[in-house]
């Protein structure tokens, strides 16, 4: 009994991870051909990242000021406070600043992403796309997803420049580390690649956000309790994706 | 003209289609009727190409929709236009901008233009002055007008018409019918309608077919409909609850 269940899990998420991949191809299939509608892409660039921009600076500012709260009652055990700087600065480049981006994208974007596509499922407006001869996935879906790579990635600057200035006021001057030091780590052990590896993650997590968010809602079926299971699944299913592909990308790149 | 040749669909165990013939003549009102669920929406859906049948062959003025990919399925499509039960207006887009939709997306007309023939279109439908709503500020009877002028806004051959007259009061269900016959009329269009409105079906179709149990039992013009000796036809005709239909499925 409970292998049959957990059988029907194993064979339900293969099932659903082949689907995903097999829009993802579609996606890529439909970006390439033209027409390119670029007012479409701008709209969602504009959803996605500049509606997000208040959110992600709030997020990465207090986890900046907190890394650094946090670093300085540990390093100060052994009298290295002046690493706190670096160590926020590479925490965030390389790793909250494009996670915790893509994690705030996925909750305000993602979801409605599922809950908008999901809705024009259920009220057949999909499926008058197909009537007069549009493609939902070249009108709906790829706008979302080219606009969320894209736009990950600059809210994870954001993120970062706000985290790395969050640290700095705590650390220099409520906690009184002194400021050459504190900036001068964060030049000598910051390097360029940080900053790149981690845009690399946020496009990554970009991806992962709008196809699953798309995807979800794509396959809605049922009325509002559908829309609503779209939306819950999308988020969970986004999020742990995020993290667990932040493992192997990290594992990858350094 | 329309041919379903020898269809068939199932979902799942539950066969829908079982061996389907049907042809719908050109420049005429076919109306399809059956029960609820009994697969009239599918059979539509065949048509249209949104669904592909499991055996069998959808021509389209002699093309076999069934076996084009998806671009060559688009051009035919740009022949049809369809009315869905609930309108499927576009909720994030104001009438106007729905009633463009199709404009913008298959022609390079100037705005103005497109304007002219969104107001030319929603004219034709017995509105005005509604360019600038919203969907969900319209009654329900509007949306179907809306739904109506989009259908129609690329001049199409074909327009299909899922339960039209649904959820409206008598009245409302009298103006829509008008409303498709004179669209029938003056656009000069093929018109396929799928319907359980007894009144309605007779008002506005040239031809009826029954669809019971995956077949077309009986299609004729109304009067043959309504001469019909086939006790299914009766019943359906009557609504009586005696008969070979049977209210409660085994």
């Amino acid at each position: 009994m409970i292998l049959e269940r957990l059988g029907q899990i194993i064979l339900h998420g293969v099932e659903e991870t082949g689907s995903i991949i097999l829009m993802f191809i579609s996606v890529v299939s439909w970006a390439v051909r033209r027409p390119m509608k670029i007012g479409n892409i701008v709209k969602q660039m504009e959803f996605v990242g500049v509606r997000s921009i208040f959110v992600v600076l709030l997020v990465g500012l207090f986890t900046g000021m907190v890394m650094a709260l946090q670093g300085y009652h540990g390093f100060r055990m052994f009298g290295a406070e002046s690493m706190v700087g670096a160590t926020v600065a590479l925490g965030m480049t390389r790793e909250l600043g494009p996670v915790l981006t893509s994690l705030m994208v996925t909750a305000r974007a993602g979801s409605a992403m599922a809950a908008e596509i999901g809705t024009m499922k259920v009220t057949e407006q999909v499926d008058a796309l197909y009537v007069m001869a549009v493609n939902p996935i070249k009108y709906l879906i790829v706008p979302r997803v080219i606009a969320s790579i894209l736009m990950v990635p600059l809210l994870s600057v954001i993120s970062d420049f706000v985290g790395i200035l969050g640290g700095y006021f705590v650390g220099v001057h409520i906690l009184h580390i002194n400021e050459g030091t504190f900036v001068k780590n964060i030049t000598r052990l910051v390097d360029l690649n940080d900053i790149y590896n981690g845009l690399i993650k946020a496009a990554c997590f970009g991806l992962i956000l709008s196809l699953i968010g798309c995807y979800k809602g794509f396959n809605t079926r049922g009325g509002a309790e559908g829309v609503g299971k779209a939306t819950t699944e999308a988020v969970v299913l986004s999020s742990v994706t995020i993290l667990v592909s932040d493992y192997f990308l990290t594992a990858i790149m350094f | 003209m329309i041919q379903l040749i020898d269809v068939y669909k199932s979902f799942g165990q539950q066969k829908v289609l079982n061996g389907l013939n049907l042809e719908i003549e050109e420049g005429k009102t076919t109306v399809i009727i059956g029960r609820s669920g009994g697969g009239k929406s599918v059979l539509l859906k065949h048509i249209i190409g949104l669904l592909r049948p499991d055996r069998g062959q959808v021509l389209i003025d002699g093309v076999d929709i069934t076996k084009l990919n998806d671009r060559d399925l688009n051009e035919i499509r740009k022949k049809f236009g369809m009315l869905f039960q609930e309108a499927a207006l576009f909720d994030s887009m104001n009438v106007l901008d729905n009633v463009a939709f199709p404009l913008r997306e298959h022609t390079v007309m100037a705005e103005k233009e497109i304007r002219q023939i969104v107001t030319d279109r929603l004219n034709a439908v017995g509105l005005k002055g509604v360019e600038y709503k919203m969907p969900s500020d319209l009654s329900g009877g509007m949306r179907k007008r809306v739904g109506l002028a989009r259908a129609i806004a690329l001049r199409p051959q074909i327009v299909l018409f899922d339960e039209p007259t649904t959820g409206l009061d008598p009245v409302m269900t009298e103006a829509i019918n008008h409303l498709i016959m004179d669209t029938q009329k003056n656009f000069n269009l093929t018109c396929v309608v799928i319907s359980h409105d007894l009144q309605s079906i007779f008002k506005i179709g040239h031809k009826i077919a029954m669809l019971y149990n995956g077949n077309i039992i009986e299609c004729g013009t109304p009067e043959e409909i309504t001469a019909s000796t086939n006790p299914i036809m009766i019943q359906f005709l009557t609504g009586s609850i005696e008969g070979p239909i049977q209210v409660v499925e085994d």
